[in-house]
């Protein structure tokens, strides 16, 4: 573990450096303080939904349901604002409803002991369609502007935004835990090997429903941020999502399999993609490079580590080999 | 136990956050700030080498593209920079970051349709805040958040030409449809009004407006939707479709179907998407502006505000190329003109 | 009990009892719909409803066979779009060309599309999930660079074409004999023949499938060029029913294939389900969205819906699984 740890992470954390050097130095506008702010306002879901994705991408399991979620409360927020409720009950209640969405999903999972992957794939539709029930096509705009304003602004009008506190804040207690407490060493061990961490008194399955009910309830906070950020409630808001939250860990060096990765691997993985689509996109290069360079780095970040080992391997093997004759 | 605590918590937050409470929809301020126009100079000429970059709904629409060949010929007349850039799909916040990149490569024109009124509102005002000229078209969004708005044509105006169109071709009688695009389409959405409003109208007394279908502007999910209609109403006559795509998709259907000559379409749809229908006798008339001009009127409009010439106050004049003058509405609305009719006689003299 | 007495393979008698739910499921959706407007069983809605269901049956096929090796393919609709626009670009370059070199255009690039999924899930070792994953956006980016916002409209494709998607066979629209073609060799072969079996094995048990001397790299190519190949044949269909092709075409479909494969009663553990019934799956999910529209529903529960069946379907096959485990735990102890 700790070998992997060393290896990939560091990779891609020298890799976003670089990339975030070069694209600073040849791509006009890339470096100043309003392009910053552009960016922390883009990376904000993916990196706010990553957290909980990377404990449960740990443990072995996966939730392709966040970015439904995300709609399903960012349509229910449009419709409480519509029926007179106030936005200081509204946020807490759409995190609340975003926590209800992963308790079906644990439950499913961990009560039912149904796979991860069936299951979240079925909620991704449920949640999404439940959304569009709610909100329709239609979109409810008039969100309160000192909260749109506040999610959209800087700390004093400068070139740190708002939102930028929220992120450092979850990305230390996620880290924290992930890395410096039992809870965390508990979810490599479930990831590593499920049964075994069971014998040695891990509740196996009450952590993972429990993993669920945070994934949901942080993609029910990311459904209101984005609804402000984009003063607009709609019911097909953050589709698809899931996708680039997955793409994100798996880039950052989380095993898919469980049992390997850390977070400063996946806020690196965050880091890289956006800034690599906000470089590409200042130099006119089309979305759909974007999709290519996105799909390939995501299998090259679980091909190369393999090739890598097997190489080492092989050269292993002859070197002792070498030294026995 | 820990677990019914923690639930009991969550309630009480609620409660209390419901009790004192707060900002809601009724007692909110409006804070959304408008900006003061700049006095405009007439006299003042156009500038030369401007950045006027077109931002369309989506990348992938014929309709839209027909829209921007209009705007990079209006570009090079003006010797300008043309650049077109643009989301894979139409959804409400990818318009968003594309924006932003506009604001930091320091475009002099931003010409766009908004996929949402609102969402690209914050960004487009700070467009303007550092200087560039926003013109909207197609679609308009919010008017306190763009300079100048291209109006393809009075929504009276096209929704009359709809209800006429249907009447047609029921042959004064029966029941008809609408296959729209999405329910919150600003502009499906407000000529469908007028077309209810004229159709309480006496001389169009016997015909029925039986659904509203929303296709979605999705050719598939439009091409289902009409198949819907002709299940669920038997004696339908006539399906208008106020959009491109699906009066498209609905000529289609009913073309490789039985209904074939017993329903007509009609609507708004792309002469070179239509031409096989029109000739094969599904359609036999349908409407559009000429979109290309939409987009040749909305660099003009922009460079003329971009130079100071207009402050898109109402009343502004400007002359734009081979269109000729125009003068700034309400609202800072420009209209371009009424709509064509194309039918089998007249298509083939269009290519768009 | 006696040991003797239940001889039929208990497998296939859970598969019947999935297979006739679905079929009892489309019954009483028929009739209901029908009861509530007769025109549903009327010919053209018939034809509409199994020509819809053609282009998603073709796709679950190959998707059952791969999920019945445990693996999974998301990348059918991006490869559904290349060989969509692929067919449709050569088909308006060459309109004389007849409508088999289109199929067998459309069956090429997808079979190309899934050999590289194969090749680097056997190979590369990387997981089916991250593989696919990563093609369905690699293969929709080439799709949208070659296609640079360009579209195919049906003006510009030959007639034939177009016409294959209306013509039939003695009544039958030619889509939907592919697709039953299709749906039905495939059953055919994964039940009778040795590769069928040894796929099956593989799903069960990864590693004693190896140890079993199963050519497992071999099955597993083959499992992934297949849900590739019938994928691009899908696109070719795509292509000739709506005329109308850009570079977004199967966006998203990758969701409803395997919820038709996953409602059909194929497990995602792998190891079991029938290939037939991922395309009665295929059926279920297209009338009920038709039944929407015809019952007037709201559009928009269609969508809520799937989701509930699928995890409806999943939560059913574990409580049939737990049952039969326990009667066989019973049995075993009777013995």
């Amino acid at each position: 573990m700790s070998r992997k740890f060393a290896t990939w992470d560091t990779a891609i954390i020298a890799l976003t450096v670089l990339v975030l050097i070069i694209a600073s130095l040849v791509v006009d506008n890339f470096g100043t303080s309003r392009n910053f702010t552009f960016m922390v306002l883009d990376l904000l879901p993916i990196i706010l939904v990553a957290l909980p994705m990377t404990f449960i991408i740990v443990t072995g399991e996966i939730d392709l349901s966040v970015a439904s979620t995300l709609g399903l409360t960012s349509s229910l927020m449009g419709w409480f604002w519509n029926h007179g409720l106030s936005i200081e009950t509204i946020i807490p209640l759409c995190i609340v409803i975003g926590a209800v969405a992963g308790v079906l999903n644990g439950f499913l999972i961990t009560g039912l002991g149904l796979p991860s992957l069936a299951v979240t794939i079925g909620t991704l539709a449920l949640y999404r369609g439940l959304a569009l029930v709610v909100l329709g096509d239609g979109a409810v705009a008039d969100f309160p502007f000192n909260y749109t304003g506040w999610v959209t602004g800087t700390i004093g009008g400068g070139a740190v935004p708002n939102v930028l506190i929220l992120i450092v804040v979850l990305a230390l207690i996620f880290g924290v835990i992930l890395h410096a407490t039992p809870v965390g060493r508990s979810l490599y061990a479930i990831g590593a090997n499920a049964q075994a961490a069971h014998f040695a008194g891990i509740r196996v399955a009450r952590t993972k429903f429990w993993l669920y009910v945070v994934s949901g309830a942080v993609a029910g906070l990311v459904g209101v941020l984005w609804t402000l950020r984009y003063s607009s409630a709609r019911a097909d808001n953050g589709a698809g999502l899931e996708l680039a939250v997955v793409a994100a860990v798996l880039l950052g060096g989380v095993s898919i399999f469980g049992g390997k990765g850390s977070l400063p691997g996946v806020l690196a993985g965050v880091v890289l993609l956006t800034a690599l689509q906000n470089a590409l996109r200042l130099e006119d290069v089309s979305g759909q490079a974007l999709n290519i360079v996105t799909g390939a780095l995501l299998v090259l970040s679980v091909l190369l580590p393999n090739l890598i080992s097997s190489i080492r391997g092989n050269w292993q093997r002859r070197k002792l080999r070498q030294s026995a004759a | 136990m820990s677990r019914h605590r923690l639930a009991a918590v969550l309630a009480a937050t609620l409660l209390v956050a419901a009790g004192c409470g707060g900002t809601t929809k009724d007692n909110q301020s409006d804070s959304a700030g408008t900006q003061a126009s700049a006095t405009a100079d007439p006299n003042a000429k156009l500038k030369e080498g401007l950045k006027i970059a077109y931002l369309p709904k989506q990348l992938n629409n014929p309709y839209s593209d027909v829209e921007t060949s209009g705007g990079e010929e209006a570009v090079k007349e003006l010797k300008g920079e043309y650049k077109k850039v643009g989301p894979n799909d139409a959804a409400a916040s990818s318009q968003v970051s594309y924006i932003n990149t506009l604001i930091q490569q320091q475009q002099d024109v931003i010409v766009v349709a908004a996929n949402d009124p609102n969402a690209v509102c914050p960004s487009l005002n700070q467009a303007r805040t550092a200087k560039i000229k926003v013109v909207t078209f197609d679609s308009d969004a919010s008017k306190d958040c763009r300079d100048a708005f291209i109006n393809q044509a009075t929504t009276q105006g096209i929704g009359e030409s709809l209800a006429k169109m249907a009447l047609e071709q029921a042959g004064g009688s029966g029941d008809i449809a609408v296959l729209s695009a999405t329910p919150n389409a600003t502009n499906q959405n407000a000529w469908i009004e007028v077309m209810k409003t004229e159709l309480a109208k006496p001389e169009y007394s016997k015909l029925k407006l039986v659904k509203i279908a929303y296709g979605n502007d999705d050719d598939q999910k439009s091409f289902q939707e009409a198949q819907g209609l002709l299940q669920s109403y038997p004696n339908l006559k006539v399906i208008v479709a106020p959009t491109t795509v699906g009066i498209a998709a609905a000529a289609r259907y009913i073309s490789s179907s039985s209904y074939k000559g017993k329903v007509q379409v009609t609507g708004l749809g792309l002469p070179n998407q239509m031409r096989q229908y029109v000739k094969d006798g599904t359609v036999k008339k349908f409407a559009l502006w000429n979109p290309a001009d939409i987009g040749y009127l909305a660099a003009y409009a922009g460079a003329a505000l971009a130079s100071g010439q207009i402050s898109g106050a109402e009343g502004d004049k400007f002359t734009a190329g081979k269109l000729g003058e125009y003068t700034i509405g309400k609202d800072g609305e420009i209209v371009l003109g009424p709509p064509t009719e194309f039918t089998t006689e007249n298509i083939d003299k269009f290519n768009f | 009990m006696t040991p003797a007495a239940a001889r039929p393979p208990i497998k296939f008698d859970i598969l019947k009892t999935r297979e006739l739910g679905i079929v009892l499921a489309l019954a009483a959706l028929v009739l209901y719909t029908t009861i509530n407007n007769p025109r549903f069983l009327s010919g053209q809605s018939v034809r509409d409803n199994l020509l819809n269901t053609a282009i998603l049956a073709v796709m679950a096929t190959g998707q059952a066979v791969v999920v019945i090796t445990r693996n999974i393919d998301l990348s059918v609709g991006s490869v559904l779009g290349i060989s969509a626009f692929a067919v449709a670009t050569v088909m308006s370059d060459h309109p004389g060309l007849p409508m088999i070199i289109a199929i067998l255009v459309g069956l090429a690039v997808g079979a190309a599309a899934g050999l590289l999924n194969g090749v680097l899930v056997r190979y590369g070792k990387v997981p089916a999930l991250v593989v696919t994953l990563g093609t369905l956006y690699m293969y929709r980016g080439i799709t949208y660079s070659w296609a640079g916002g360009s579209q195919v409209n049906a003006d510009e494709l030959p007639a034939h074409f177009l016409n294959f998607a209306n013509d039939n066979l003695l009544g039958v629209p030619w889509l939907v004999l592919i697709a039953l073609l299709v749906v039905g060799a495939t059953t055919w072969v994964m039940r009778n023949y040795r590769v069928g079996r040894e796929l099956y094995a593989m799903g069960s048990s990864p590693p004693a499938a190896e140890l079993a001397g199963i050519k497992v790299a071999r099955n597993l190519l083959g499992a992934f060029v297949l849900s590739g190949a019938l994928a691009g044949l899908a696109g070719v269909l795509f292509a000739a029913r709506f005329g109308t092709v850009d570079a977004s075409a199967g966006t998203g479909y990758e969701l409803n294939v395997v919820a038709a494969v996953v409602v059909g009663g194929v497990a995602v553990f792998g190891g079991s389900g029938t290939v037939w019934g991922a395309g009665l799956g295929a059926l279920l999910l297209t009338v009920i969205s038709s039944a929407l529209a015809v019952l007037d529903i709201n559009q928009f529960w269609q969508q809520a819906i799937v989701g509930a069946l699928i995890v409806l379907a999943i939560g059913a096959d574990r409580l049939v699984a737990v049952r039969i485990a326990r009667s066989l735990r019973k049995r075993d102890a009777h013995v």
